[in-house]
């Protein structure tokens, strides 16, 4: 029995939590959004509710598809906004399906009535400074405003699109697989968590936000097939998408808890608020599945590249409890659960 | 504990700074103290000589397991990563 | 704290030797199998950092941790969430603490208030909703949960004078009346208690004194960190099983036997205990803090005119029948042993409060695995 098998039925009502990445998210996905459509003979499709699309259209040649919409609040944050955000999470989309060079992206814009046009310029000014970094641009888009109180502020949907020789899935692991996260964890989400409940806490907890195909590429280029599943940990965090990637390809997933890099401002952070690290998105970096014989190279090429100076062997894959993520805290040993809903800070 | 602005405290939780406030606090707490935080309250003030006491303390029932094999080959293991202050 | 010496409470050797000399200690009580030893913790806190650091699956066979009612939101009765909801649907603002949002009252909680519009404000602290409070023109009404602990800061706040239009719903709880409920139960296994850390370094230690002479069960009392637990623990079982009924002070640095006085002056000249229901538990005399008529002014329930009326005409759901979060509050059952875990009730379908909060037992257990056997079956499985 699947993971996905055991997914409630949507409820009657659609509440925030279908929105937050995890298994709830995954039922709206599986039951309506790719209910008798989305099919890819020879690719990848809806209903694999990986990354993005793939699409045969040659021999070895296969057109990657992705996209995504972006509501954050606060609309900037320290580290990055949401131009930045748009950006790299579709460059990032790209990358998790193996194709590092994007072709274009679009770029499509809802705006409530009355919204600065100095804020507009802002945000465009980093769309633009993130697209320069991962190599692309935005070539077409759409524009729309809706009345004041219609909608609240900015709402942002980026496509991007790419052309890979060989593509990357999420659920192709197997028992003996070593995982690899890119670097810290944690950052965005409490980033913007704290700056979100105005907590007291002057800290410099920033976003990692930011394009990291040009890092993946450099994964691939060593590892090549050795690198057999990427995934990038944004809405869930590190615990939905190993929880999604042990699903789909039923293995077990140990993870030694302090081999997983995390800040010391994240680390203190999630203390106060009693909110994990390794449940709240990431935004620049990736999760990777590597064959034993590859990882060597793999994580040496990460670390040599700035954005994978804190690369780390942080588990592997077994036979024992498919489908289930075990954490070695150090002190005793969990099952690494998805955080169900909103996150809300504790207090005792 | 770094530094107090009419009743409000500004501490250091592990390099993060978190404001605290000493209303129900029954000792006087000054700059270099540690102290202990529920809801944004100083409850205890924290004196650091009994951060070593606690650690006696859990040597102590360490040593009381004491014909337990395995808690000596621990014990070895413990005195060589003391770490000196 | 620096970090090497909050590190000491978390270093894994020293860990490691705790839990060694749990299971010595368990083996010299040389318990038959269908009878283990059964130790309580009463806060919810405790269990967080048993499930957090995967201390469950550490724990010798023959030692049994019960999860008591420790759990603040849990044991809110629905009354009391009912009259939150009330006030909120009659278009008062609330702030709350963010656990108790999702709590289902007798038809809806603060969050199914919140999506029909009512102003409902999480807040991780009093003082921030006394921050909200000043800047608004409207009431602000506080519903004030959880223990002694966090009644102490809504004390403090009281006694400082709040702004005119704040006011308090209190449904704050006091543990130790609870403990003499479990400890009288026909039936009951308990043998010794762990004490929360932090109540105590409010109450003191010697609160429990009385307790312990009544019932003829130590009461260990233990902090937060790893290394806290798992000696409080290991101390509790050495005096079980050495017939030694006293109270143990497991957190010298932080509690000693009069604990805070200042803070219980504050706490006592606001709040006087009450007999109440805790959800599940039916009444617990004195286990209830309400605040006292001198401060009137600031009470939501004398101040707002709170219409339940209009909730009582929702039957509740079938299902609630079956919810044995009573059960596994008091520590007669398990998660496992409620026939709606895990199926009927999950975190993002909770049936009873025990699923709703982040600290609910049946909570941890759904989302950090309970007690499952995790012990890696082949060497060399991690890396």
């Amino acid at each position: 029995m699947t993971d996905l098998a055991r997914l409630r039925p949507v409820d009657e009502r659609i509440s925030l939590k279908y929105g937050a990445g995890g298994r709830a998210m995954r039922a709206l996905i599986e039951q309506i959004f790719a209910d008798g459509m989305g099919e890819v003979p020879g690719g990848v499709g809806l209903a694999a509710m990986d990354d993005g699309a793939v699409i045969p259209i040659g021999d070895h040649r296969w057109l990657v598809l992705t996209t995504d919409s972006h509501v954050v609040k606060p609309r900037f944050f320290p580290g990055g906004d949401i131009g930045r955000l748009a950006v790299a999470g579709t460059v990032n989309d790209l990358a998790m399906m193996g194709a590092t060079e994007p072709l274009a992206l679009t770029c499509a814009a809802i705006v409530e009535e009355g919204f600065a046009r100095a804020e507009l310029e802002r945000i465009w000014a980093s769309i633009r400074a993130t697209c320069v970094e991962a190599g692309t641009t935005v070539v077409t888009g759409d524009t729309k405003v809706m009345g004041r109180g219609e909608l609240d502020g900015l709402a942002l949907n980026t496509t991007g699109v790419a052309i890979t020789d060989r593509y990357v899935r999420d659920c192709e692991l197997r028992p003996g697989d070593l995982l690899i996260v890119t670097g810290t964890v944690g950052d965005h989400g409490l980033a913007v968590m704290a700056t979100r409940h105005e907590l007291a806490l002057e800290i410099e907890l920033r976003s990692d936000v930011a394009p990291v195909n040009g890092l993946v590429r450099a994964a691939l280029a060593v590892g090549g097939a050795g690198v057999v599943a990427m995934k990038d940990p944004t809405r869930g965090g590190l615990a939905s998408a190993l929880a999604e990637m042990a699903g789909k390809s039923r293995v077990g997933i140990e993870v030694r808890e302090p081999a997983v890099p995390v800040s010391d401002a994240v680390r203190a952070a999630g203390e106060l608020l009693g909110i994990d690290p390794l449940v709240v998105a990431n935004e620049g970096k990736v999760v990777m599945g590597v064959r034993p014989a590859a990882v060597d190279a793999v994580l040496a090429a990460l670390r040599a590249h700035p954005q994978g100076a804190a690369a780390a062997v942080i588990g592997v894959c077994t036979d024992e409890r498919p489908g289930a993520v075990v954490l070695d805290t150090g002190f005793g040993r969990r099952l690494l659960s998805e955080a169900e809903g909103e996150l809300q800070p504790r207090i005792c | 504990m770094i530094s107090i602005d009419d009743g409000v405290a500004t501490v250091d939780f592990f390099g993060v700074k978190r404001l605290v406030r000493l209303d129900v606090v029954d000792a006087p707490v000054g700059p270099g103290d540690y102290v202990l935080n529920h809801v944004g309250f100083a409850i205890r003030r924290i004196p650091a000589e009994e951060i070593a006491d606690t650690l006696a303390l859990y040597d102590e029932l360490l040593r009381s397991a004491s014909d337990d094999l395995l808690a000596g080959d621990v014990r070895g293991e413990l005195d060589a990563t003391e770490v000196p202050r | 704290m620096n970090d090497l010496e909050a590190l000491r409470f978390r270093d894994p050797v020293r860990a490691r030797a705790l839990v060694d000399a749990l299971g010595h200690h368990v083996r010299r009580a040389a318990r038959p199998p269908d009878r283990p030893l059964a130790v309580m913790h009463v806060c919810g806190s405790h269990e967080q950092a048993i499930a957090r650091f995967g201390l469950r699956a550490t724990f010798p066979e023959g030692l049994e941790v019960i999860m008591g009612p420790g759990c603040p939101v849990c044991v809110t009765d629905v009354p009391e969430v009912d009259e939150a909801v009330a006030l909120a649907r009659q278009g008062v603002r609330i702030a709350t603490y963010g656990d108790m949002l999702r709590v289902p009252g007798t038809a809806q909680s603060l969050a199914d208030a919140r999506a029909a519009g009512a102003k409902v404000d999480v807040v991780y602290s009093v003082t921030q909703a006394v921050e909200l409070a000043r800047r608004l023109e409207e009431e602000l009404v506080f519903f004030a949960s959880e223990f002694e602990t966090t009644a102490v800061a809504t004390a403090a706040v009281i006694l400082a004078g709040p702004p005119a239009n704040f006011s308090i719903l209190s449904a704050h709880k006091y543990i130790p009346p609870v403990m003499e409920i479990v400890a009288e139960m026909p039936g009951t296994r308990v043998e010794g208690f762990l004490a929360a850390g932090h109540a105590a370094t409010i109450t003191g230690w010697g609160v429990f004194t009385p307790f312990v002479a009544r019932h003829r069960v130590p009461v260990v009392v233990a902090g937060f960190e790893p290394l806290d637990v798992l000696a409080g623990l290991v101390r509790l079982v050495e005096l079980i099983v050495d017939g030694d009924a006293r109270v143990d002070n497991a957190y010298p640095r932080c509690v000693d036997e009069h604990g805070n006085r200042a803070a219980q002056a504050m706490l006592w000249q606001v709040f006087e205990p009450m007999g109440g229901r805790w959800r599940g538990i039916a009444h617990v005399p004195n286990g209830n803090l309400r605040l006292r008529g001198a401060h009137a002014r600031w009470d939501a329930r004398r101040r707002f005119k709170i219409d339940l009326a209009a909730l009582w005409d929702h039957a509740p759901p079938a299902l609630v029948q079956h919810c044995q979060c009573g059960d596994i509050m008091a520590g007669i059952s398990s998660p496992h042993a409620c026939p709606l875990f895990g199926t009927a009730c999950t975190p993002d379908a909770p049936v009873g409060a025990c699923m709703v909060s982040t600290e609910g037992t049946c909570r941890i257990w759904h989302q950090y695995g309970g007690r499952p056997d995790l012990r890696p079956r082949a060497a060399g499985a991690t890396p």
